[in-house]
C-alpha cells in the first residue's frame, strides 16, 4: 500500500507551505501547501498540523502567512464537510474555528511564494498577504507537496528549483529580512532543495535524501485518503511536547523520525547556521516570547480638569443634538428589477475565426483541385 | 555536350556553394547578434561606481555653535580676542565602513547689552524668558552663553545648565587657558545636546557587525517613516464595569502636541479602539497577603500574543503600529497588580515591549463599587494613563548623557525639548544614510550575482534620485544644515526601497540548462545541421582545390 502511494505521489505534486517568521522575539511562518485534488489531502492536513501547532505556542495569525492551494474541507469529495483531519480515526481536527488563510487555491503559485519571500509584493496587498519580518526575525518556512530532484511542484503546473529559492533566500538576506532561517520541506528527494542554499543563517531539514520518496502515514477508510506524511506526523509528535517554555533545542529535532519509523532518510543542513544547533532552542523557531520591561518612569503632564469637564459636558451635549443618521440608497433595487433586458449587439465573425475558415477552404481546394468548387457551391 | 553539361554543373556547384555561405552569413551576421538581443534581460544602466563610491563616504556632522560671552566671564586679554571661530573636529570611532566625523563649529562672540541684562537676572527661568529670540534657531544648532565664575544665575554647586529649548549657559573662568577649559566644558554640554557616541552607535546598531545580539545598543523604537499609533480600552467584564475614556480630549490634549513637536521625524497616525469581552491570556494569581490579584514578571511575556490577535490595525497603513492597550480587570479578578521581580508591586502598574506598544492596567477604585448597581461607570483618569502611554512612547529616544555638574531643566508643555529632537534627527539622519547605502549596494550585489533580475527604466531613475539624495544629504550635513539633511535622507531611504522593493524586480527567468536545451535545440538543430554540413563541404573542397595546384606542380 505504501509503496504504490508512493508511485502514485511520484507522479501527481502537491505542494503547501507554512512560513512562519519571529520579530525579535516574534517569529514569523509562512506555510505552504502546493498540492491541488483531492488525493493529495494529506498535504493540506501536514500543513494545517505544523500551522495548529505553532499557534497553540503562540504565535499569532498577523505573522503567519498559511498557503493552501487547494481547500479539502469545503471539497465536496469530503465525508466530512468542514473538517480536515490529521490522525486515523478522525481525532483531531485540524480545521477548526480560527484557520487563517492568506493564500488560497489558485493564488499560490511560485510567483506569489516568491513575492511573499522578497517582499516584492504590489502595493495594494494587505497587511496579513506579507510577510512583516525584519531584521531581528526568525523565520520558519516549512513546504510540503510532491517533488523532485532539484524542484518542487506548484499547482500541477509550475515548478520552483531549488536555485530560485536560494536566490530568494539571498535576496532576504541582502535586505535583512530575516535573523535566522529554519526551512522544514516534506516532498520526494526533499534534500535537494537545500542544496543550493548559499546564504548565511540558513538551518533545513528535509524529509528525505536525494533519489528517496517520502512515505504517508495512513490511510484513513471513512475519508478515504492518506491523512498525513510520516516525516510530518512524527515531526508534530515531538512539537506536542513542546511548550512555550521548554529547552528542548534543534538536535532533538533532527532525530525526529528516524529510517526505521519514515522508511526515507531525514536529512538536515546546518553548514550556514551560525549557531551551534545544540544551543539553537526549539520555541527560538516555533513560539514566540516577546521581550517586556517594566514601565518604571512617568511623564509629568499639567491637569486641566477644568477643560475635561466642560469638554465632557459638550460631548453630552452633542449626544443629544445629533440627528438620526441616514444612509445614502446603498442598491437601486427598483431600478434593476424593472429593466428591460439589453439587447445583445450582433458582432461579425472575429477576425481569427474568418482567418481560420480561409485557411481550411484553400486548403481543401489546392488538394483537391479548384474543379469541385462547383460541387459544393 | 558533356563540357556543356560539366560547365552547367560546375555553375550549378559554385551557386550551390554561394548560396550555403550567403545562409551562414545571415545566420551569423544577422541572426545571432538579433538572438542575443531579444533573449538578454533588459538592464537599464545603473550608476554602479556612484553606489561603491558611497560606502567609502566620509560624513561631517556639524554643529553650529554660537558661544556668548558675558563680561566677567573671562579675562580682559582674551576678551579682546572676541570674535572669533574654533573648530573642534573628532571622528566618532565605530567600525562602520562610513566615517563619521563629529564637528563642533564654535563661534565665539561677545555679548550684547540685552543678553548681559538677562544674564544678570536672578534665576535661570527669568534669563531664559528674557533671552527669548523672535525668530527659532534653526535645528542643529545650539547657542551656549558663557557667564562669570561667581554668578548667581545658576545654583552654586552646578558648572552648567542645559535649557529647553537649544540654549544652555556655562560657567567661564578667569585663568590663562580660560578660553581651553571653556572651550572643552562647551564641548562637553554641546555633545550632549547633539551627538554622542552612544546615540551614534545605537542609530547604527542595525549594520554594526559586532554585538549582534546585545539588547541595550538596539534601539527601542525602529526607524521607519511614520508610525500608526493605537490606544486599545479592554473591558474583559461589561457586566461589572462601564468604562468611558475621553480619548479624544487626552488625545488631543496631551499626545498631539508632543507628535506635533515630533512631526519633522516622520508620520504619526493616531487611532483608538475598546475591545470588549478580551481577555489576557494569563490567569492572575492571588496575594492573600494584600488580598489582591497579581501577574508576575515572568508571565507578562505570554499576555501580548492572545491579545494581539484581537486587536486588529488598518489593513491600508504599512507603518508599523505602536499598541498602548488599557485593560481594566474584572470585578472576579480586582484589583490586578504587576509585580517586578523583586515581588514587590509596580507603580505605574504598566510595562511595555520594545517596538511592540504598552500594556497598562487600571484598577477601578473599590469606593465606586458601593453604590452596588452593576454595571458600575468608571471614569478613567486620563492623565494619569497617558502620563504612562507617553512614558513608553518616548522610550524610544534614548537618554541624554548630562556632563557633570550639569543642571538640566524641567519638562516643557510638549514633554520634549528642542534638542531632543535635534538629537533624533541627527540619529535618524545617519540611520537613514546607513540603510540607503546598504540597499544601494545590496541592489549593485544582487543584480551581480544573480543574472535573470530586470531592471526598468523606473526603478533606475529611483536608484540615480537615491543614490543623489544621499550626496545631498551628506553634504547639508558638513554644512550644518540638520532639517534639510533629514528630508534628502528620508528621500534616500524612501527612493532606495522602492528600487529594491519594486514588484518588478522578481526573477522568473531562471531556467534550468537542460530546459534550455530542450527549447533551443528543436529550433536550431533542423536548421544549423545542413548549413554546418554545407560549410563543412565548402571547407573540405575548398583545400583540395588549393592542395591541387601544388600537386600538380
Amino acid at each position: 500500500m505504501a509503496v504504490t502511494d508512493s508511485l502514485s505521489r511520484a507522479a501527481t505534486v502537491l505542494a503547501t507551505v507554512l512560513l512562519l517568521s519571529f520579530g525579535s522575539v516574534a517569529a514569523s511562518h509562512i506555510e505552504v501547501c502546493t498540492s491541488r485534488f483531492w488525493f493529495n489531502y494529506r498535504h493540506v492536513a501536514n500543513t494545517l498540523s505544523v500551522y495548529r501547532s505553532v499557534k497553540r505556542l503562540g504565535i499569532p495569525d498577523s505573522h503567519i502567512v498559511l498557503m493552501l492551494a487547494d481547500d479539502m474541507a469545503c471539497n465536496p469529495r469530503n465525508p466530512k464537510p468542514a473538517t480536515v483531519f490529521s490522525h486515523k480515526n478522525m481525532e483531531l481536527n485540524v480545521y477548526g474555528d480560527d484557520v487563517e488563510v492568506d493564500y488560497r487555491s489558485y493564488e499560490v503559485t511560485v510567483e506569489n511564494f516568491l513575492r511573499v519571500l522578497t517582499g516584492r509584493i504590489p502595493p495594494s496587498t494587505p497587511r496579513s498577504k506579507r510577510l512583516l519580518s525584519d531584521d531581528r526575525s526568525n523565520i520558519l518556512i516549512y513546504m510540503t507537496g510532491h517533488g523532485g530532484n532539484g524542484f518542487l511542484k506548484f499547482q500541477d503546473s509550475e515548478e520552483i528549483t531549488n536555485i530560485e529559492l536560494a536566490d530568494a533566500f539571498e535576496q532576504m538576506w541582502q535586505k535583512r529580512r530575516y535573523n535566522e532561517l529554519l526551512f522544514i520541506i516534506d516532498t520526494c528527494q526533499g534534500a535537494s532543495m537545500y542544496e543550493r542554499f548559499y546564504s548565511p543563517n540558513i538551518m533545513a531539514l528535509a524529509s528525505s535524501q536525494v533519489g528517496e520518496d517520502s512515505l504517508s502515514h495512513q490511510p484513513d477508510p471513512a475519508i478515504g485518503v492518506h491523512l498525513m506524511d510520516r516525516y510530518t506526523f512524527y515531526v508534530l509528535e515531538f512539537l506536542e511536547e513542546i511548550n512555550p517554555a521548554s529547552q528542548t533545542n534543534m538536535n532533538d529535532l533532527f532525530q525526529v523520525c528516524p529510517k526505521s519509523l519514515c522508511v526515507s532518510t531525514p536529512g538536515h543542513r546546518t553548514d550556514l547556521f551560525q549557531r551551534d544547533p545544540k544551543n539553537v532552542l526549539i520555541t527560538d523557531f516555533f513560539g514566540s516570547v516577546r521581550k517586556v520591561e517594566i514601565t518604571t518612569e512617568t511623564i509629568k503632564l499639567q491637569q486641566d480638569s477644568e477643560i475635561m469637564e466642560s469638554s465632557y459636558k459638550e460631548d453630552q451635549m452633542d449626544e443629544k443634538l445629533m440627528e438620526p443618521l441616514k444612509y445614502a440608497e446603498q442598491l437601486p433595487v427598483a431600478q434593476i428589477i424593472h429593466q428591460k433586458p439589453k439587447l445583445k449587439d450582433w458582432h461579425p465573425p472575429g477576425g481569427f475565426i474568418l482567418g481560420l475558415w480561409a485557411l481550411i477552404i484553400m486548403v481543401f481546394f489546392k488538394t483537391y483541385g479548384i474543379k469541385h468548387m462547383k460541387f459544393i457551391f | 555536350m558533356a563540357a556543356a553539361g560539366a560547365a552547367a554543373t560546375h555553375l550549378e556547384v559554385a551557386r550551390g556553394k554561394r548560396a550555403a555561405l550567403f545562409f551562414a552569413a545571415v545566420a551569423i551576421v544577422l541572426g545571432l547578434p538579433l538572438w542575443w538581443k531579444t533573449t538578454e534581460t533588459y538592464r537599464a544602466s545603473l550608476p554602479y561606481s556612484q553606489i561603491s563610491g558611497l560606502n567609502a563616504l566620509q560624513l561631517r556632522l556639524m554643529v553650529p555653535v554660537t558661544v556668548v560671552f558675558t563680561r566677567e566671564s573671562v579675562p580682559l586679554d582674551d576678551q579682546e580676542k572676541l570674535p572669533f571661530t574654533v573648530v573642534h573636529e573628532r571622528e566618532i570611532p565605530l567600525k562602520y565602513k562610513m566615517k563619521i566625523k563629529c564637528r563642533f563649529q564654535k563661534a565665539y562672540r561677545r555679548a550684547l547689552d540685552h543678553e548681559e541684562e538677562a544674564l544678570s537676572s536672578g534665576s535661570v527661568q527669568e534669563a531664559e524668558a528674557m533671552l527669548d529670540e523672535p525668530q527659532e534657531q534653526a535645528e542643529g544648532s545650539l547657542t551656549v552663553y558663557v557667564i562669570s565664575e561667581h554668578s548667581s544665575l545658576l545654583p552654586q554647586d552646578m558648572m552648567s545648565y542645559i535649557g529647553p529649548k537649544r540654549t544652555a549657559v556655562v560657567r567661564g573662568i578667569m585663568h590663562r587657558e580660560a578660553f581651553n577649559i571653556i572651550g572643552r566644558r562647551i564641548v562637553q554640554v554641546a555633545q550632549a545636546m547633539s551627538l554622542t557616541e552612544d546615540v551614534l552607535a545605537a542609530a547604527l546598531a542595525d549594520h554594526l557587525p559586532e554585538d549582534k545580539w546585545s539588547a541595550e545598543k538596539r534601539r527601542p523604537l525602529k526607524s521607519s517613516l511614520g508610525y500608526e499609533i493605537t490606544f486599545s480600552l479592554l473591558n474583559p467584564d461589561p457586566k461589572s464595569h462601564d468604562v468611558y475614556w475621553d480619548i479624544e480630549g487626552a488625545v488631543r490634549r496631551y499626545v498631539q502636541p508632543f507628535l506635533n513637536a515630533l512631526g519633522a521625524a516622520g508620520n504619526f497616525s493616531v487611532d483608538s479602539q475598546i475591545l470588549y469581552y478580551a481577555m489576557l491570556g494569563v490567569n492572575p494569581r492571588f496575594d492573600s497577603a494584600s488580598s489582591s490579584y497579581y501577574l508576575d514578571m515572568h508571565s507578562l511575556p505570554h499576555v501580548i500574543n492572545p491579545v494581539e490577535s484581537r486587536l486588529g490595525s488598518s489593513a491600508a497603513s504599512l507603518y508599523p503600529v505602536l499598541n498602548f492597550l488599557l485593560y481594566v480587570p474584572e470585578l472576579a479578578h480586582s484589583p490586578l497588580y504587576i509585580q517586578d521581580k523583586d515581588g514587590a508591586p509596580v507603580a505605574t502598574n504598566a510595562f511595555h515591549s520594545p517596538r511592540w506598544g504598552g500594556i497598562m492596567v487600571y484598577n477601578v477604585d473599590s469606593k465606586t463599587y458601593n453604590a452596588s448597581v452593576l454595571p458600575v461607570r468608571v471614569e478613567v483618569d486620563m492623565v494619569r494613563v497617558m502620563e504612562v502611554f507617553l512614558a513608553q512612547l518616548l522610550f524610544g529616544i534614548a537618554q541624554p548623557q548630562l556632563p557633570p555638574k550639569c543642571l538640566l531643566s524641567g519638562p516643557t508643555s510638549e514633554g520634549l525639548m528642542t534638542w531632543e529632537l535635534d538629537r533624533l534627527l541627527w540619529a535618524r539622519s545617519v540611520e537613514n544614510l546607513a540603510t540607503a547605502t546598504t540597499t544601494l549596494t545590496s541592489l549593485a550585489q544582487l543584480l551581480g550575482k544573480i543574472s535573470n533580475i530586470v531592471i526598468k527604466d523606473d526603478v533606475a531613475s529611483e536608484v540615480y534620485k537615491a543614490v543623489a539624495a544621499v550626496q545631498k544629504s551628506a553634504e547639508e550635513l558638513a554644512s550644518g544644515h540638520l532639517a534639510s539633511a533629514f528630508v534628502a535622507s528620508q528621500e534616500a531611504v524612501t527612493s532606495s526601497e522602492l528600487a529594491f522593493f519594486d514588484p518588478s524586480l522578481l526573477h522568473l527567468l531562471y531556467f534550468p540548462d537542460d530546459q534550455k536545451f530542450a527549447i533551443y535545440i528543436p529550433l536550431f538543430l533542423p536548421m544549423a545541421v545542413p548549413i554546418l554540413l554545407s560549410l563543412v563541404k565548402i571547407f573540405l573542397e575548398t583545400r583540395k582545390s588549393w592542395r591541387k595546384p601544388e600537386k600538380t606542380d
